[in-house]
């Protein structure tokens, strides 16, 4: 073309660069917009952040009396257990939801089935999650532990549909060739194949339920949540730190455990 | 004895890969498939154990008409057919005795596979296998520690444990060096002329089959070009199933080595980290 051209300019990924200004002026007009609708003005942004220094300042040192201190650990002991088992349950209900959602392994129908039910768990987040279960099965941890469930089936069935696609067919072909079962081909030719991944999602999703699981309690649904939201409550501010540090130390210790775990496996 | 009448496969894109091939393999002859890249040679394979469904025609194995058979009688079918891939096909992660015992999952439940509890006889015949295979002292090995010529014998014994009525080989050492292919051919006609197993292999390079076949079969474009023994295979043999039956000067054998090039750098892409 013009072979005597000095200039040249990256091609937007706009249309044109007309529509690309008339987009970022838009933007800011929307954004402006809504700030002025939420009421948001520089003052009551200048007041929240002078609140939240005092608050803050209320907040130290953490301090804690021993019936205080006491009933932290128990729920924080509660908080994980819930975890574990609702890992335990999760995977479990999840591994046949991973295999029927395999595109290569299951009929078309019962693919789309199954990605289906995974996307349902996947799309409510699990606080909303939490209000279904304690409303169906009371306050507690019967309710968290089935919320944590439940989220776990999204998240590891799809991660774990997804691995199982990425598998050698020829592995498998092998084994079908001996004149194996669709079911010996499964446990034979494509489990081993899987199984590393597997064990890295699990311990990836104990730690995120973990972190689950100190929220969750807030609506109810047992854990060190509702020991947080009490402490709000009667104005314990000082408690109130002493919990979220210690909420992050388990948090820290359950990343650091499911890491290890992982690098050795997979 | 295997017998293929007018065995067709059009693939769903349109390939006709098989246009019609009729072949029979007795006693315990090799016969080595031979033709040019995309003739249709794996295609042939796969179709004799519906790995690859047909599209027309038949397979007899022995009495049996392979291509009749509803799903749980075509998986006892294949029992009495082994197989032996181009990329080995071992479960990687396990170990050199569980690939091979996987040549018995036809006889034993699902349960006592996923156990891997094997009858004993099948045990006993894996370490027996696995000497005659010179892989004695390697069963608690994974397989994806193994060398290639290693994994090829793997292959082998996990094909020949399944005591086969004929072996299907798919380009068994496009993979492998030249030396190592060489041993593992040794290995694999020896094992098969022992056990009195037929073998039909399909070989890339002309001159192993030359080495290793007791018959030649070409195939070019999806139909059977040529049949004959070793030494009929003249020139004019291989004009006919390498060049369509056009002739060239010369000895022919340049064209040969660089179609065999290139096609090895075909399988190279394929077959990452293989060899
Ligand atoms: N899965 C497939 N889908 C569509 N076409 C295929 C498939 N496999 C092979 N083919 C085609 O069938 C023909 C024969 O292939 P193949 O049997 O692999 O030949 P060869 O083993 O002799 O190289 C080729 O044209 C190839 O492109
Ligand atoms: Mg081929």
């Amino acid at each position: 073309m013009a072979a005597d051209q000095q200039t040249w300019r990256r091609p937007t990924a706009f249309y044109n660069r007309t529509v690309k200004w008339l987009f970022y002026i838009g933007s800011v007009l929307f954004v402006g917009l809504l700030l002025s609708r939420t009421g948001v003005s520089p003052g009551r942004f200048w007041q929240g952040i002078l609140f939240g220094i005092d608050l803050v300042g209320q907040m130290v040192p953490p301090t804690a009396t021993e019936t205080q201190f006491n009933r932290m650990m128990e729920m924080l002991g509660e908080s994980v257990a819930m975890s574990m088992l609702a890992t335990v349950l999760g995977v479990l209900i999840s591994i046949p939801f991973g295999f029927l959602a395999a595109e290569n392994l299951v009929p078309k129908p019962v693919y789309y089935l199954n990605r289906s039910i995974i996307m349902v768990s996947r799309s409510l987040h699990s606080l909303i999650v939490a209000i279904i279960f304690v409303k169906a099965f009371g306050l507690g941890v019967v309710a968290g532990v089935l919320t944590l469930s439940f989220k776990t089936i999204g998240y590891w069935s799809k991660l774990f549909a997804e691995d199982l696609e990425d598998i050698d067919r020829g592995q498998m072909e092998a084994i079908e060739a001996t004149g194996g079962s669709r079911l010996h081909t499964i446990v034979y030719g494509v489990v081993p194949q899987v199984i590393p991944r597997a064990i890295g999602l699990t311990v990836y999703r104990w730690d995120i339920n973990i972190r689950q699981s100190t929220i969750i309690g807030i609506v109810g649904a047992g854990g060190i949540g509702t020991v947080i939201l009490a402490a709000f409550d009667k104005y314990q501010y000082q408690y109130a730190s002493t919990i979220l540090l210690a909420i992050v130390a388990v948090v820290m210790v359950g990343e650091a455990i499911s890491a290890i775990t992982r690098r050795r496996v997979e | 004895m295997l017998r293929t009448d007018n065995l067709q496969k059009t693939y769903e894109s349109g390939d006709e890969a098989l246009k019609g091939v009729s072949l029979s393999i007795e006693g315990s002859e090799i016969v080595s498939m031979i033709g040019p890249s995309g003739a249709g040679k794996s295609t042939f394979i796969r179709c004799i154990n519906r790995l690859v469904e047909p599209t027309g025609g038949e397979v007899y194995l022995d009495e049996t008409e392979l291509r009749a058979l509803g799903k749980r009688d075509l998986r006892k079918a294949r029992r009495d057919i082994g197989m032996i891939f181009q990329e080995f096909n071992l479960v990687e992660r396990l170990t050199v005795m569980e690939n091979v015992l996987s040549g018995r999952l036809g006889y034993v439940s699902t349960w006592r596979a996923f156990r891997r509890n094997f009858p004993s006889e099948d045990i006993q015949r894996a370490y027996e296998i696995l000497e005659r295979v010179g892989l004695e002292d390697m069963e608690n090995k994974r397989a994806d520690e193994l060398s290639g010529g290693q994994r090829q014998r793997v292959g082998i014994a996990r094909a020949v444990i399944q005591q086969p009525k004929i072996l299907l080989v798919d380009e068994p050492t496009s993979s492998l060096d030249p030396e190592t292919s060489h041993k593992v051919l040794d290995l694999l006609t020896t094992v098969a002329k022992e056990d009195d197993i037929p073998v039909l292999i399909n070989i890339h390079e002309v001159e192993l089959a030359l080495d290793y076949a007791d018959r030649i079969v070409g195939l070019s474009d999806g139909e059977l070009v040529w049949e004959g023994g070793t030494d009929e295979l003249d020139e004019h043999a291989r004009d006919i199933i390498y060049r369509g039956g056009e002739s060239r000067e010369g000895t022919g054998s340049a064209i040969e080595e660089e179609e065999a090039a290139e096609d090895r750098q075909e399988i190279d892409r394929q077959v990452p980290g293989g060899g």
